[in-house]
């Protein structure tokens, strides 16, 4: 038979109007089955996009945790049950897909995001829906929406902790490099006010489009000014070029450290160890961290996902979030959002960095600060913590210093 | 005449276009309304926001041959203009947006302070695109640059306007852009009638817009404007000026993508870079080559379809939707190289053209039927 133009393309049209219906009854399927032994709850991070590739890694433990809960019956009996979309690392596509979550299929929670944007972008979302977003990531503070929990750290947990080791190395003259978005930007503010109270200088500040890879002018001019530490709040692929260069033009962790508060395990292998060995980081938890719990879970994890990935803090705190929700429903009772609210302050458990308690005032954790040193074999060794969990305070009202940033 | 011709008339006649237009508006005034749940609802507002952004594309691109790439830049001048105004209204007389307050800043840059009025912010959403899209289009079409070097161009202002409102954080909102309003016009958000008047204020916009479109392509003007795509220099030696009517057409695009972004923003909540640079500009130009750029319906039909199936494919394959859809774009573009809105003549001619095959029994191969090879 030969096939002519128009009996291919009558092939063709009948071939992609059956993929969109294909498409659009999967669609209806979620959306009805509401059971009477399962809770839904809405995954949401960007599996597409420039954010993939750091947020695959938080839906991978998240969805952990809900597997590990229902292997042991799950919460008030039922069954966890994921509902996956994709913020695509867009923005209003992350307040869609939150709507949806929230509207069309009744999720019980969210765990979410990972940009400051894209939580600021579902904020309202959740506010008005009267929903609950779980957002797992270190963030820039000044924040308490009474429908989100905040499982990362917020500044006094990282930034300050990260300036004080910094001060107590003898650390005077610093700079301050990072990505021109809000969390650099509201973070270097809090540092400058810092560095006022407690007689650092701050030499300079310099910020780069998210995705920027030229930093050799920006390189000497960091050299230029012969600072004692760098203060690094770059994200993504930036850091990559950053310590390449940084390398390229003689810096080492020797004669000058970058302490960051973006790179974790993940990161140090895309960045290449030899750039960064010895070059310290600010987090609460590392894949070296001590403990019981902390070591099943790099096991799991491992063999779940592959013998060859690391764990990091953003991966543990949505890890955690999915605890800390799962024990607020059993005290509460139900998943009502008013009820488990009320009920996760207080919670206290035992997670892999430790012993997490939730903070109802602010529903932030209490978090154990941690500074770290890149090791040659890619992991992070801690030099020094907090020495127990630091209260969370986002608007930093318990630091004078700090009364003029909110 | 029977009742059968005369309704076959109506589909095949003069009056096709009126029927269509009506049906549709029926469809999306009385169906859609009573069959969506507000959700859906607010969502196929957003669709046709971005159809109307289309619509634009479809009049500076399909009809006067200038490929923008870069309406995000309009489409943000008015989302701003709009999320500005709904922004002070909210921080009221001697407050601060609350982005201000997180970037350091103490005083209400001097920029924002005319928004405050209603009536200022709405003139903006149109007077901004038009003077950005007539400076450029006077110094951009008196040089005669046209083609892909125009396409660049406009694709340069998309990348340098994001960036720019990146970098000013605390006059822009930076990356995070405007959200979180709370207060429109008197209106809640959260409120399902809110969502409700906002996708009829869209749908009625849409259609207004589209008949402003058609008019302009169906006067003279118009004819000008098809005439310049296809032989720009002719024109010129008739004693026309193309830069003018290109100019006058790409100002025009750019109101009705600033209208487009001053609608997204009530609809959707937000308003950020991240909707304006290289990428959802580029989009915007595929859904219009999709639909069919040659037809004002076929963009305006490429702009819902293609956000519908955005939306439809990542909620059911949240991994592996992105590969879906673009399949289906290289398809239509291979089957259906005008479009969806294409198709319909395309078929025509197939048909014609069987037709005229199986009638002149054994006919001797013609020249234009070679490309008829068996595959």
């Amino acid at each position: 038979m030969r096939i002519t133009p128009l009996r291919k393309m009558a092939v063709l049209m009948a071939a992609s109007a059956l993929a969109l219906t294909a498409c659009g009854g999967t669609e209806e399927e979620s959306g009805s089955s509401a059971n009477a032994n399962e809770i839904k709850v809405g995954i949401l991070h960007s599996l597409s996009g420039t954010m993939a590739i750091s947020e695959v890694t938080v839906h991978n433990s998240e969805l952990m945790a809900i597997e590990e809960i229902n292997a042991k019956g799950g919460v008030l009996g039922k069954k966890i049950v994921p509902v996956i979309e994709d913020g695509a690392s867009d923005w209003p596509t992350f307040a869609e897909k939150a709507r949806k979550l929230i509207r069309s299929d009744k999720v019980a929670t969210v765990f979410g995001g990972w940009t400051s944007a894209s939580r600021k972008a579902m904020l309202p979302v959740f506010e008005q829906e009267k929903g609950l977003l779980w957002y797992p990531v270190q963030y820039e503070g000044l924040e308490s929406s009474p429908n989100i929990f905040y499982t990362g750290a917020t500044t006094n947990q990282q930034i300050i902790p990260g300036l004080d080791y910094l001060k107590s190395e003898g650390k005077k003259k610093i700079f301050l490099v990072g990505s021109d978005y809000v969390f650099p930007r509201t973070a270097n503010k809090i540092i400058k006010a810092y560095a006022e109270a407690n007689g650092l200088e701050v030499l300079g500040e310099e910020y780069t489009p998210l995705g920027h890879t030229e930093y050799g002018t920006l390189v000497s001019k960091v050299m230029a000014a012969k600072p004692d530490a760098v203060f690094n709040t770059l994200n993504g692929d930036s850091n990559v070029a950053f310590f390449k260069q940084f390398k390229a033009a003689g810096g080492s962790a020797k004669t000058l450290p970058v302490l960051s508060v973006s790179i974790a395990e993940e990161e140090v292998g895309g960045i290449g160890v030899d750039n960064i060995v010895g070059q310290p980081v600010a987090w609460n938890y590392y894949q070296t961290t001590e403990g019981d719990v902390n070591t099943k879970f790099v096991e799991a994890f491992k063999a779940k996902y592959g013998a060859d990935k690391v764990t990091s803090d953003p991966m543990e705190a949505g890890y955690n979030a999915v605890y800390l929700w799962a024990a607020a429903v059993e005290k509460a009772g139900s998943t009502d959002v008013e009820a488990v609210k009320k009920a996760a302050d207080g919670i206290a458990l035992d997670l892999p960095e430790g012993k997490v308690t939730i903070d109802g005032a602010t529903q932030h954790v209490y978090k154990t600060a941690r500074i770290g040193v890149i090791q040659p074999d890619g992991l992070i060794k801690e030099v020094w913590n907090s020495g127990e969990p630091i209260k969370p305070d986002p608007y930093l009202k318990d630091y004078p210093w700090a009364a003029g940033l909110s | 005449m029977s009742a059968l011709t005369r309704g076959k008339a109506l589909l095949t006649g003069k009056y096709r276009g009126y029927v269509v237009f009506v049906s549709v508006a029926l469809l999306l005034l009385a169906v859609a309304p009573a069959a969506l749940d507000p959700f859906r609802l607010s969502l196929l507002a957003k669709y046709l926001c971005l159809a109307i952004a289309a619509l634009g594309i479809g009049l500076a691109w399909g009809q006067g041959g200038m490929m923008t790439l870069g309406q995000g830049v309009f489409f943000g001048l008015g989302g701003y203009a709009m999320g500005m105004h709904l922004k002070l209204t909210e921080a009221g007389d001697n407050g601060l947006p609350d982005f201000m307050t997180w970037s350091g800043v103490e005083e209400l840059p001097a920029i924002w302070e005319p928004f405050r009025n209603p009536v200022f912010a709405l003139a903006m959403v149109v007077v901004l695109p038009v003077v950005v899209a007539t400076a450029l289009g006077v110094l951009v079409f008196r040089q005669r640059v046209r083609g892909a070097y125009f396409a660049i161009l406009s694709q340069a202002l998309a990348a340098a306007f994001v960036i720019w409102l990146v970098g000013n954080q605390g006059l822009t909102g930076g990356t995070n852009g405007l959200t979180n309003f709370y207060d429109i016009f008197g209106m809640y958000p959260e409120e399902d009638s809110t969502k409700t008047t906002f996708y009829f204020i869209v749908v009625i916009a849409v259609g207004v817009l589209y008949l402003v479109a058609r008019h302009i392509v169906r006067s003279r003007f118009g004819r000008l404007l098809v005439a310049i795509r296809d032989g720009e220099d002719r024109v010129r030696f008739l004693g026309y000026n193309p830069a003018t009517v290109k100019t006058i057409v790409f100002a025009t695009s750019a109101a009705m993508a600033g209208i487009a972004g001053a609608l997204y923003v009530p609809v959707v909540g937000i308003i950020s870079p991240a909707l304006l640079g290289v990428v959802p500009s580029i989009e915007l130009l595929v859904a219009v080559a999709i639909g069919g750029r040659f037809s004002l319906a076929g963009a305006l039909l490429g702009g819902v379809l293609m956000n519908w199936a955005r939306t439809t494919f990542s909620e059911s394959m949240p991994d592996g939707w992105i590969y879906i859809q673009g399949g289906l774009f290289i398809l239509v573009i291979l089957v259906a190289p005008k479009g969806i809105a294409g198709l319909a003549g395309q078929i025509g001619d197939l048909v014609a053209r069987r037709r005229a095959l199986r009638t002149a029994p054994a006919p001797a191969p013609e020249p234009g039927v070679k490309e008829e090879v068996p595959v």
